[in-house]
């Protein structure tokens, strides 16, 4: 090992003796004469931060994150733990697709190109939209870039988007930013018994209408029944119809190509990653009318100089790297690994696989609603519909004090109103499912 | 920089070095798409599932109405050691970091510990963002001590973590300022200006944001034009937005002068972080007189760039900004009956709200505290310090003309009368990642090279010598380029004008 690394970074390869080569090359005595900083704007001072061995460190960021409580989240809400295979992590993790960048250079990037591609055409397969980006940062990102789109396609003389009452705040709040720079003005609209209250949007669309956003499942786990309606609704009043959900609940939901969307957003990362603090995968797809106003990246089919095909990406006038403040988004780095992650794991799954836990998230939510529902002080779910992976219980106890008992116990809910938690299945055990049961017998009574 | 060393040791011969991409051919194509391997349909509802192949059931029962499901789903249905061999594939056909010098300019294309992937892949991280701010101390404490650490680097008052990439973090930046401005009574303010040099993000942004770019030409040094930026600034001046060094790597030597007169105009001075890999330890935006910045952690701080993010672009302010940044924030609590800190969530007062669903790219973060953790003081300081040794001595070793100096952890050299993505194209072959090119404009055929602090001596020659091959090169050595990579020069106009943008486009066109 090098001695000289003692108090430097421990990732700069040079020997003393090179670096002095080095310097005399370059002719300077030291790096210091290299810096062209004028002096009343030099630092002189300390971060205070210790140098730390990589043992060390590793242990540091153990002990703090030992502080996190050990729970079985029942958690959902549009970020869901979902077991990720093996296979995931160490092809993900192999270095070339880890450490390289944007592919600038197609021909020494074709393995992450057709990567990103196959993301692209799970995409289209899901939603039945022909086109699919290879990826924004979250949802509520790509629902604000949705929202962008919008206006820049729609020529009505209205600015108003309708998103739904029961939107989550973190995608409202990120939607509201998104649009702070536009005419556009976000407006709600209400849900009965957790979806669309039809007749109520009915009367709230109008031609100032540039874009109506709905979810399917909703935030509260229940299934959409009306969205042919709204597509409709939406169509004859040349609004976009812009439609929230993601790659499993859509390997068996309605296919939003179907009944009308000219959008779809979403958490594609729901496979791929674990839970992750809510660090996410913006899935955006879109019709192929609108393919010269798509933000963010596009990997397209072409044939290199042995006529061989060969992907590159494409379209980039598009992007800011080229159109500056005339681009379609002002997005650059974006969450390419995450999609590879995404398109490995649902290459894992498979169809059968998809669908099959698409399904199980609709009756393991019934299931566990029912046993729910049997237990003293207990309704579940509070809506009368059908449910995947999740569901609101109405509870006689106060939700907040339950969600604590439980929480001593070992488990995660979420509080979603005062007597209302909400409770979801996906990635949880039959086994933890037993004993959440159990617990919750407990506290609920 | 434009004398030759006489350095006594024999520089490589780049003759010698050859570079060949591996490439899985089959039916005279590069690795077939999963597409190709297979296609299963699966028939959703009571039709069942044709082709259920035992694992649980005869598939014929949908739990959900006809009216609520799709009528199939087709994908490809292959096994665990077939998808194994796909993807292992495909990865040998990508040159990433670790397959050998990644000169970016721009993108800071340093080494990413191993280490810090383990950290990020700790059970403990994986943790949902509804969780109790009690069940999530430790989550909460990491991004405390990351906010601290990144606001002692950049010499700012309080930092944000939850924009998830640098352009994402210019929003934040152009956001809190039109808040602050707003906040202020100065709502008129609908001006942002943008040196023409800058990265095309901040022009984007500044329109997303809905302000008029305003254009602000380089002087002949290739610094900031004094008169032209006195002439730009007015009441409608929002902020200016500045990278320092800039894409030339030149220090804006003015930079205390142009604080002083976007201030007095009362514009916001907004930092964009790309190039702060040059500055670590020994100067700081925040002592510049910049009011808002964003960190690029996926470029200073080493984490991987994943093909193209994911990535996280906290953003520091001043005192007078904290209160309009995105919600919410992490600060310390009570300490607890034992002495132990705590920490909870907050929202600014005067919050612009959220500009993610949650609080950013997490994993990210969490590999961007273990790196500056694991580096401290010395090492963060040392890491720009090599960065810019790095680049001056690969910038001595050059044949090709580097207009702009004294430049630091970047440069850009001009190719002079050979085409810069020809010149990009045929460094390829020698093993080694091209520079950025053809930008900045401001420099004709552009090659601008950012080698960072993790390249040796010895590949910095290595680099060197693939350039100076190229240099005396002919042109048409240069348009056939590459010819040892797994794709050949790629039709970049075709793939525009007829997008096949996913497997259904192509279907049947090329298996007959």
């Amino acid at each position: 090992m090098h001695g000289s690394h003692a108090t430097g970074s421990p990732y700069a390869p040079h020997t003393d003796a090179e670096r002095s080569r080095m310097l005399e090359a370059v002719g300077v005595e030291t790096e210091a004469d290299l810096f062209d900083i004028p002096t009343a704007v030099q630092f002189d001072g300390k971060f205070g931060i210790d140098a730390r061995s990589e043992r060390e460190t590793r242990r540091l960021v153990r002990s703090i994150l030992g502080r996190n409580s050990d729970l079985t989240e029942l958690l959902g809400r549009g970020h869901y733990g979902y077991y990720v295979p093996s296979l995931v992590d160490h092809l993900a993790d192999r270095s070339e697709f880890l450490t390289s960048y944007t592919q600038y250079q197609p021909e020494v990037s074709q393995g992450f190109l057709q990567a990103l591609f196959e993301y692209q055409s799970l995409l289209v397969e899901l939603t039945g939209l022909e086109i699919a980006n290879c990826s924004m940062y979250d949802a509520a990102t790509a629902l604000g870039e949705a929202a962008t789109l919008a206006e820049r396609v729609r020529d009505t003389s209205g600015h108003r988007v309708l998103v739904p009452d029961l939107l989550r705040e973190g995608r409202r709040s990120t939607l509201e930013n998104y649009v702070a720079g536009t005419d556009l003005e976000i407006e709600e609209y209400p849900t009965d018994d957790g979806n669309v209250d039809l007749a109520a949007l009915e009367e709230q669309v109008n031609e100032k209408s540039v874009m109506v956003y709905a979810e399917n499942p909703t935030v509260r786990g229940t299934i959409e029944e009306s969205l042919t309606a709204i597509g409709d609704l939406a169509a004859a009043h040349d609004a976009l119809f812009v439609l929230g959900s993601d790659p499993v609940a859509l390997s068996v939901l309605q296919r939003p190509a179907d009944v009308g969307a000219d959008v779809v957003v979403g958490d594609a990362s729901v496979l791929g990653l674990p839970t992750s603090y809510g660090m996410g995968l913006g899935l955006f797809a879109t019709s192929e009318d609108y393919l010269r106003q798509v933000p963010g990246r596009l990997v397209g089919v072409s044939e290199d100089a042995t006529d061989r095909r060969a992907y590159t990406l494409t379209l980039q006038t598009r992007e800011q790297h080229i159109r500056r403040e005339r681009a379609t988004s002002n997005i650059c780095t974006n969450q390419a690994w995450v999609a590879l992650r995404t398109a490995m794991h649902a290459a894992s799954l498979g169809p059968n696989g998809m669908v099959d836990l698409a399904e199980r998230g609709v009756t393991r939510a019934s299931d566990l609603a029912a046993r729910l529902d049997a237990l003293v002080g207990v309704k579940a779910p509070v809506h009368d519909r059908h449910h995947i992976r999740e569901f609101v219980a109405h509870v006689d106890q106060p939700a907040a004090a339950i969600a604590e008992d439980l929480e001593k116990r070992g488990f995660a809910v979420h509080v979603v109103g005062e007597h209302l938690i909400q409770v979801c299945v996906a990635g949880v055990t039959d086994e933890r499912i037993d004993s959440f049961v159990a617990a919750f017998e407990e506290v609920a009574r | 920089m434009s004398e030759r060393s006489d350095d006594a040791s024999a520089a490589p011969r780049a003759e010698g070095v050859r570079y060949d991409q591996a490439r899985y051919v089959e039916n005279g194509q590069y690795e077939p798409l999963l597409s190709e391997k297979d296609l299963t349909r699966v028939e959703i509802g009571a039709e069942g599932d044709e082709t259920d192949d035992g694992d649980g059931g005869d598939g014929s029962d949908s739990p959900l109405p006809d009216h609520l499901t799709r009528d199939s789903l087709e994908l490809p249905e292959l096994s665990e050691p077939e998808l194994a061999r796909h993807y292992t594939r495909l990865s040998q056909m990508i040159y990433g970091i670790d397959s050998g010098p990644y000169p970016l300019g721009s993108c800071t294309m340093k080494y990413n510990p191993k280490f810090t992937e383990d950290v990020a892949a700790l059970p403990k991280a994986a943790v949902h963002p509804d969780r109790s701010e009690r069940s999530l101390q430790g989550t909460l404490e990491l991004l405390y001590r990351l906010q601290d650490y990144l606001g002692r680097i950049g010499g700012m008052d309080a930092v944000t973590l939850q924009p998830p990439a640098g352009a994402a973090g210019e929003f934040v930046g152009i956001r809190v300022a039109a808040a602050y401005h707003e906040h202020n009574g100065e709502d008129h303010r609908d001006e942002v200006i943008v040196p023409e040099s800058a990265h095309g993000t901040n022009f984007a942004t500044a329109a997303l944001g809905g302000y008029d770019v305003v254009s602000l030409p380089s002087d002949d040094e290739g610094r900031v034009d004094l008169e032209a930026l006195e002439a730009a600034l007015s009441e409608q001046t929002a902020a200016l937005m500045l990278t320092n060094p800039n894409t030339l790597g030149l220090f804006e030597r003015d930079i205390e002068r142009i604080a002083e007169m976007v201030h007095d105009v009362g514009g916001l001075l907004y930092y964009d972080g790309a190039n702060l890999n040059a500055l670590l330890g020994r100067a700081r935006p925040g002592d510049m007189g910049f009011d808002v910045m964003h960190y690029n952690v996926h470029k200073t701080f080493a984490t991987p760039h994943g093909g193209g993010g994911p990535g996280a672009g906290p953003v520091g302010v001043v005192d007078e900004l904290a209160p309009f940044l995105p919600a919410p924030r992490v600060r310390e609590g009570d300490k607890t009956k034992s002495g132990e800190s705590t920490y909870e969530l907050f929202d600014p007062e005067h919050t612009i709200g959220h500009v993610h669903g949650y609080q950013g790219n997490w994993l990210v973060l969490v590999k961007a505290f273990a790196y500056i953790a694991r580096l401290g003081d010395a090492g963060l300081s040392d890491a720009s310090a090599k960065a810019v040794l790095n680049a001056n001595y690969l910038a001595s070793q050059l044949e090709y003309d580097i207009p702009y100096e004294p430049f630091h952890h970047e440069f850009v050299a001009s190719a002079g009368d050979q085409d810069a993505a020809d010149v990009a194209k045929r460094m390829l072959d020698y093993g080694v990642h091209p520079p950025t090119t053809k930008w900045p404009e401001i420099v004709s055929e552009a090659l601008m090279t950012e080698p960072t602090e993790v390249e040796s001596k010895g590949t910095l020659d290595r680099l060197a010598a693939a350039f100076n091959a190229v240099a005396a090169e002919d042109d048409e050595t240069l348009e056939a380029a590459p010819g040892r990579t797994t794709a050949r020069r790629i039709d970049q106009t075709s793939a525009a004008r007829n997008p096949r943008l996913s497997w259904h486009a192509i279907g049947n066109t090329d298996d007959e």
